[in-house]
């Protein structure tokens, strides 16, 4: 087995997945903290929504992306199918749902009183939503680790967008898928190895974080 | 401010990411600026086999040009090129390859090389097709015998050769005996190894896999097990995108002498014997 092979599609595992993430986090916290400050209804609508969004099967999304993205689809203009930033596209679209849901359930975890007693202390909104979005922190993180899990492990939908070219769009999932059909179990375990080292080393870093805004 | 606090957290957290993923989000190489990468889809048996390495490396060098190998089935392949998502196609199924160009989609197909199908299976031969006469007798005898074979089940050139034999059989192929495997020739090769079914396979694919696989070469020779590989490239009247010019000097280097010799060569060494015998010749269809 070839060594060198290792580097590009662990490189390119975290770059594709460390853009996905951060474009989810980016759109889904915003959005995630609105609704948790909106009413009761319409959150009991999105919960429902963004759970869906959660157990959304990735082939089902690479599939649809991929006709899309094709040269013959609506968005084939682009010229996006087969590359990095297919891929970044579907996992965002598998990610967002889990960042907006987490954040909208920890925001709005947070007892109304304290927004009731932040404003009669003359606090304004936008304090008020900033001192929510403090209390309301470690489910936020837990939300981006939500994202970086959903995104680094998923194999479905990369595996159909991007082609799994070699040193362009193969990243960790997919060396795995192929490298075990054609029984190269030894490079396959060790790219597995990494991966796993990846969600343990993410966690442990959002637990770290956590303690850490709670001592703050 | 708190807020500020979390965003900078989780901005530095996907900074650090990027970090580590390093090169540039496009994930053009800095090397051959300015050039389009050339997309071609091939089958899984030029992958599997190795081949397709060789020959990217000395298009790379030779031309300055970025190759982005696809590999599937020749089936999924032909509906990449229908589709406009590649540029040039180097498949194995003449057939399906002459409708694709009467169709209009390709152009400028040149027979490259060829190498031929032979049927594995377990040592002990249980269906006797080692002393068949003919391919078709052969798929009758594992009929006849009741054991399993492993079809690709992809619409890959494999499968699309094995449909057109069991057809010649009259063998509707279906039910338990038959697995369809729906994969690469290799992740085909290993589950029919798993199995210990009977398997229709390239050869080339088949001497460069065989080291992990107990099933061994059972019947070959017949004249109608030939396996013949072609290039051609997508048309631009179909679709104006497509990277014409790359493509037209790609099928034209895997017909040139140097790469002809190249492929006469690969596996040589390895196997003791040629995977695939070169033979383009001057014209083109």
């Amino acid at each position: 087995m070839n060594w060198g092979e290792l580097w590009p599609i662990l490189a390119l595992s975290a770059q594709v997945s460390g853009i996905a993430v951060l474009i989810s986090a980016v759109i889904g916290i915003p959005v995630g903290t609105w609704l948790g400050l909106t009413n009761a209804r319409l959150r009991a609508v999105m919960r429902v929504l963004t759970h869906t969004g959660m157990a959304l099967p990735p082939v089902v999304v690479g599939l649809l992306i991929y006709l899309l993205l094709s040269r013959s689809g609506p968005w084939g203009e682009l010229g996006w199918l087969f590359s990095v930033q297919a891929m970044i596209f579907a996992q965002v679209i598998l990610a967002i749902p889990f960042v907006v849901g987490i954040t909208m359930n920890s925001v709005s975890a947070i007892p109304s009183d304290l927004a009731l007693q932040l404003r009669g202390l003359g606090a304004s909104d936008w304090q008020v939503r900033t001192s929510v979005l403090r209390e309301a922190s470690p489910g936020i993180l837990l939300a981006v680790a939500a994202a970086v899990g959903r995104s680094i492990s998923e194999v479905g939908a990369v595996l159909i967008v991007g082609g799994n070219i070699e040193d362009k769009t193969r990243v960790m999932t997919t060396a795995i898928v192929l490298e075990t059909g054609q029984g190269n179990f030894e490079f396959a375990l060790v790219l597995g190895g990494f991966l796993l080292i990846a969600a343990f080393g993410v966690n442990a870093l959002i637990l770290l974080l956590q303690r850490s805004q709670r001592l703050a | 401010m708190s807020i500020c606090l979390v965003a900078r957290k989780i901005f530095g957290l996907s900074l650090m990411l990027l970090v580590i993923g390093g090169c540039p989000s496009s994930g053009e190489n800095p090397t051959t600026q300015g050039i389009r990468p050339l997309r071609v889809a091939t089958t899984t048996s030029t992958r599997d086999s190795g081949l397709m390495d060789v020959l990217q490396s000395m298009f790379e060098g030779q031309a300055g040009i970025e190759l982005e190998v696809l590999a599937y089935g020749t089936g999924q392949a032909l509906e990449l090129g229908r589709r406009g998502d590649c540029d040039v196609l180097l498949t194995h199924a003449p057939e399906a390859e002459r409708k694709f160009i009467e169709k209009g989609f390709g152009e400028g197909r040149r027979e490259i090389m060829y190498n031929d199908f032979v049927i594995v299976g377990p040592m002990n031969d249980v269906a006797g097709i080692s002393e068949a006469d003919n391919v078709v007798d052969a798929l009758k005898k594992i009929r006849r015998a009741k054991v399993s074979f492993t079809s690709r089940g992809d619409n890959s050139g494999t499968h699309m050769k094995e449909q057109t034999l069991w057809g010649r059989a009259d063998i509707e192929p279906g039910g338990d005996w038959y697995i369809s495997a729906g994969g690469g020739m290799a992740h085909t090769l290993r589950l029919a190894n798993e199995k210990n079914s009977y398997l229709l396979i390239d050869r080339g694919t088949f001497l460069a896999r065989r080291k992990q696989i107990q099933l061994t070469i059972l019947f070959e020779g017949d004249p109608s097990l030939r396996n013949q590989y072609a290039a051609y490239c997508i048309s631009p009247g179909k679709h104006p995108h497509v990277n014409h010019e790359a493509a037209r000097r790609f099928v034209a280097f895997l017909a040139s002498e140097k790469t002809q010799a190249a492929i006469a060569d690969f596996g040589k060494e390895d196997f003791g014997q040629p995977l695939f015998f070169p033979n383009a010749d001057s014209k083109t269809d």
